[in-house]
């Protein structure tokens, strides 16, 4: 009995595994700019890799393979948005194209390219006066089309 | 039980060939740097399900290794794009 009830929950991780990385496939693909596309990979691809191990977890019932499959989820949702945040901050400051219809970019003129240098718009006059005076034209590329 | 293994592998090959489209058209490099991660992402998912389909639990040692080079390889270009890389793709 017990055992039916155990295979029942395995099928249903899986299978739920299976449709979150296939949801982060679909949101990488269809998503139309970079930040967008992270946003669909980083989180649906953590759940499903910890749906997935949660079913090993279930199936072996050893408490050794329960240890590696706590230690890959523990990893995988230490390290995604780590790589995430570096990914991201690296393609800013390349100058990745953001979408149209992106409503808000707070680092837009405020941020010095070649110093990585961020203002925060409370600086006195002497300070800003340190600081060398931010470029005109956007640093990010907004992409034509949409 | 053998349903559900064979549709789950479906599902994360479709994911597979899905996010290979995004690496092969993908504009920009960062884009490509974001597919190959989920690309290392699911074949630690499929790693798992390996393990699970073939009932032995040495695969998760393997899924344990992917994780961590897919992780490395993410940082590492990421400060090659930041620090020294080409600044157009």
């Amino acid at each position: 009995m017990i055992e039916v009830v155990i295979d029942w929950i395995i099928a249903i991780l899986m299978l739920s595994s299976g449709l979150f990385t296939l949801l982060a496939a679909v949101g990488i693909l269809r998503l139309p700019d970079l930040l967008t596309r992270m946003h669909a990979s980083t989180k649906a691809g953590a759940l499903g890799v910890a749906l997935m191990m949660t079913a090993a977890m279930l199936h072996f019932n050893d408490l050794v393979v329960m240890a590696k499959a706590l230690a890959v989820i523990m990893f995988i949702f230490i390290t995604a948005p780590i790589a995430a945040h570096a990914i991201g901050r690296a393609g800013y400051f390349v100058g990745v194209p953001i979408w149209v219809k992106t409503v808000k970019d707070e680092l837009f003129n405020r941020y010095e390219p070649d110093t990585h240098r961020l203002r925060s718009g409370l600086e006195t006059p002497e300070e800003l006066a340190a600081l060398k005076p931010s470029k005109d034209k956007p640093r990010i590329r907004v992409s034509s089309k949409k | 039980m053998q349903i559900v293994y064979l549709l789950t592998f479906g599902l994360l090959s479709i994911a597979f060939v899905l996010i290979f489209i995004r690496l092969i058209l993908g504009p920009t490099l960062p884009d490509r740097v974001v597919a190959l991660e989920l690309l290392a992402t699911v074949a630690v998912a499929m790693t798992g399900m390996y393990a699970i389909f073939v009932d032995r639990s040495s695969f998760i040692d393997v899924a344990i290794v992917a994780a961590l080079t897919a992780f490395l390889g993410a940082i590492g270009f990421a400060r090659f794009l930041e620090r020294g890389g080409p600044r157009d793709d």
